[in-house]
């Protein structure tokens, strides 16, 4: 197994690879400073014969700078954080004209309902596919997230997404894909017997040929 | 028989010197001692079932092609034709957290060394309420007994996780388990009510009964991390407690508290469980690092490093640990904008962990380090507490959470927490405190490859996780062969699993060590680690009543390589010296 994250197809993931190998970094150097630092300590001020400890209390100045210097790094990085969350996930992120799908999750598939030919959920020509997500390209999307019976989690590892699917609840999220190719949704969170086969195929095409692929499902039913 | 006065409560005691009944003295026994060490035994039990459970998980995530070898032992339910099925995988993973948290960690961490600690380390004669304690261990036992069984039960133990999520918990027709699940939630309200007793009387001791001259900051590190422990536990158990029962009522008497069907909410369960939950991630780290500052300190023969800081980080951890409990839930559904202010928090609660591994190091630099096993583990605490600190700041970071929540990127950190922390200091903490409880030494030289191989083991099953989480490989699957991207990975997968099992190994090691030292170990005298608080001023073990007379109490905690003490490197707390303290030390 080489030690990388799966590439990257969504306009969000960019954040969030760019924060996660960020942090990577910051979290590295502390690694090597801690873990190095132990080992020297170790090794230097093992029992030796008459050895004695030096008597000290502590220093006041040093707990203050290393209190200070990860409150300012953690401090930065929270502000850093919150940007992305809030581009991702608050209310007015969502961009205005998204094609709208709606995923309902159940033990153990993803029913994928497409708005048909006019657009909009819950229209007469909507069609509902079993564990098939198919999705455009370049073009964002909005998925309304449900489920039916248990909570389960709709993680698609090349877009960067994860979301809990809640019952009762309709929790919309939204992404843009950057690439083309075939993929799965796989189910994050414990939902029972099936849950570690609870996979869907996804299909990103280029926008066209998801316009022609639509047509063909109303068509063709 | 013949009455002392305890000076510290102003009580008369009655310190029995004639025989008791060995009823009494062993198995319904009330002094704080006895108890802690049925505490020991029963939790070291549970250690190695919990331990049992993950052995069988890894072998079916490395090889689920395989027949289980030796599974035609269990029964048709478990392992059918010879594989793990999934219904018992998914019942593996819950018990082996619950086990792990409830029943081995925890108990061993507070029931144990809160215990045994508390009153020897604060000069006290006893607990407050030996009789509540007594009720505390008892408490446990048939809670132990009902989580056992239901392995045995139709449709077989919990499996819902340990976290219970609603509505999988709360639905037997979902979830395909019925009486499992019951059993797990009246064990839990159980274990909570012994835990919730053993509060009261820690906080209790701690505030009454301490010696003549034991001021608040003239406590062992030891005693304040078990003290705000237990407040942590008090305020944090009945919630948990609470929903159980709720939880208890959805499933048997049509209640629909978690269930959106009769307007209840899913959610709700999570609020709530996490609310108990988070602080319970502090109840399980804060005594590890109580023992650890203790160990640090006596082996690099040095004061402590900023005891005051070391206070008030512990106490900064206990009052930020209510308010974190969101960033387990930033992609639950939960309102995005309260994410931001979890994830503000979470990033604070950093701040003093930081404090705390950087002052164990500030206490080592320019000491005379004695590296026996305990020291050993408690600096392989420090270390290993550091990765999983560090890696927790990858996952309060709310973007980078989307992608690796619920994968097996969370599970390295809970491991490098909970493993690397709370149970390597336990282990520096058995070895540390056991001349004193039982009167021997374990073996330094079993200690120190126990020590070595469990270092070596622990890194190579947990370390790898990490790249597992970022492959995308998600918890709690029986199966990962089948996915797309998780192509490439069962060769890690199969180290893991290898390493696990040799990890697993070298614990029979610590076990054989244990149980030979408590007949063949060396005898120990009443001070072995030339240490400093007031338990290694008592024979080892203390009798019951633990001192001829009370000890008063004149100097901080850890006085060691005071330059006014000629002969040797330390001063006990209860010492009278013709030094003055100095600033700094009371």
């Amino acid at each position: 197994m080489d030690w990388s994250l799966p590439p990257n197809l969504s306009t969000q993931g960019v954040h969030i690879d760019a924060l996660f190998w960020i942090i990577l970094v910051l979290t590295g150097i502390a690694f090597l400073l801690v873990e190095s630092g132990i080992a020297w300590f170790v090794f230097k001020y093992r029992n030796r014969e008459g050895g004695k400890a030096h008597y000290t209390h502590g220093s006041t100045r040093m707990e203050i700078i290393w209190t200070t210097i990860p409150a300012l790094v953690l401090a930065t990085l929270g502000i850093y954080s919150g940007s992305v969350w809030e581009s991702i996930k608050s209310a007015h992120s969502f961009p205005e004209d998204a094609l709208r799908l709606r995923v309902t999750a159940k033990q153990f598939e993803w029913n994928v309902t497409y708005p048909g030919a006019d657009g909009a959920l819950d229209t007469s020509d909507d069609f509902t596919l079993r564990n098939q997500l198919h999705l455009p390209a370049h073009e964002p999307v909005i998925v309304e997230l449900r489920s039916e019976d248990v909570i389960h989690s709709f993680f698609i590892p090349v877009l960067r997404v994860k979301q809990d699917a809640v019952p009762g609840m309709t929790i919309p999220i939204w992404f843009e894909a950057t690439g083309t190719g075939d993929f799965e949704i796989a189910c994050a969170e414990l939902c029972g017997l099936g849950h570690y086969r609870m996979r869907a195929s996804v299909t990103i095409h280029e926008a066209a040929d998801f316009e022609s692929w639509q047509a063909s499902q109303t068509t063709g039913s | 028989m013949a009455t002392i006065v305890a000076e510290a409560t102003g009580q008369a005691i009655l310190h029995e010197e004639h025989e008791q009944s060995f009823l009494r003295k062993y198995v319904f026994a009330t002094d704080h001692k006895v108890i802690a060490i049925q505490f020991l035994f029963t939790t070291l039990f549970f250690l190695m079932i919990g331990g049992l459970l993950a052995v069988l998980m890894r072998y079916q995530i490395a090889w689920p092609a395989k027949t289980l070898p030796g599974g035609g032992i269990l029964p048709e339910t478990m392992v059918a034709s010879g594989y793990i099925l999934p219904e018992f995988y998914n019942s593996l993973v819950t018990m082996h957290g619950s086990i792990m948290v409830f029943f081995a960690i925890m108990p061993m961490l507070v029931g144990v060394f809160a215990n045994y600690l508390i009153p020897l380390q604060i000069g006290a004669r006893d607990m407050a309420f030996p009789r509540l304690n007594m009720l505390s261990f008892w408490l446990m036992v048939p809670a132990g007994i009902l989580t056992l069984a239901s392995f045995f039960v139709i449709g077989g133990a919990a499996a819902a996780g340990w976290t219970l999520y609603a509505p999988l918990s709360a639905r037997p027709d979902l979830s395909g388990v019925h009486l499992g699940q019951q059993i797990w939630l009246v064990s839990l309200v159980l274990i909570g009510l012994s835990s919730i007793l053993g509060s009261v009387n820690y906080i209790t001791t701690t505030i009454n009964m301490r010696a003549p001259g034991m001021t608040w900051f003239r406590l062992p590190l030891t005693v304040w991390a078990l003290f705000i422990t237990a407040i942590l536990g008090l305020l944090a158990m009945p919630v948990l407690s609470a929903a159980g029962i709720m939880l208890l009522f959805d499933q048997t008497i049509g209640t629909t508290f978690f269930l959106p069907a009769g307007g209840g909410q899913p959610l709700l369960w999570q609020h709530l469980f996490w609310f108990f939950g988070h602080p319970e991630v502090y109840i399980l780290i804060l005594p590890a690092m109580g023992f650890t500052s203790e160990i640090i300190a006596s082996g690099s023969r040095k004061p402590i490093f900023g005891y005051k800081a070391m206070v008030w980080a512990i106490v900064a951890i206990a009052f930020l640990g209510f308010i974190v409990w969101g960033h387990h839930m930033f992609q639950s559904g939960m309102n995005p904008t309260l994410g931001l202010s979890f994830t503000i928090s979470t990033l604070l609660i950093a701040v003093p962990s930081a404090i705390k591994t950087f002052n164990w190091m500030g206490t080592m630099w320019r000491g005379n380090l004695r590296l026996h096993t305990p020291m050993l583990f408690a600096i392989g605490f420090v270390a290993m507490f550091a990765i999983g600190g560090l890696s927790g700041i990858f996952m309060a970071s709310t973007p980078v959470d989307i992608y690796i929540h619920d994968t097996y990127f969370i599970v390295a950190h809970i491991h490098y927490v909970l493993f690397g922390g709370s149970l390597f200091a336990l282990f520096g903490a058995i070895y540390y405190w056991y001349p004193k409880m039982f009167g021997r030494m374990m073996n330094e030289t079993l200690g120190k490859i126990h020590f070595v191989l469990t270092l070596v083991f622990f890194n190579l099953v947990f370390f790898p996780m990490h790249g597992l989480g970022m492959k995308g490989m998600m918890r709690r699957i029986y199966d990962p062969t089948g996915y797309q991207h998780l192509q490439g990975i069962q060769d890690t997968n199969q180290l893991i699993s290898i390493s696990a099992f040799c990890l697993y190994a070298s614990g029979f090691l610590f076990a054989f060590n244990f149980f030979w030292s408590l007949r063949k170990g060396r005898k120990a005298e009443a001070n072995p680690w030339d240490a400093t608080t007031l338990e290694w001023q008592t024979p080892s073990p203390p009798k019951h009543g633990n001192w001829k007379e009370i000890p008063v109490v004149y100097h901080g905690p850890h006085e060691f390589s005071h330059p006014d003490v000629a002969d040797k490197d330390w001063l006990a707390q209860n010492e009278r010296p013709d030094v003055t303290s100095p600033a700094g030390a009371h």
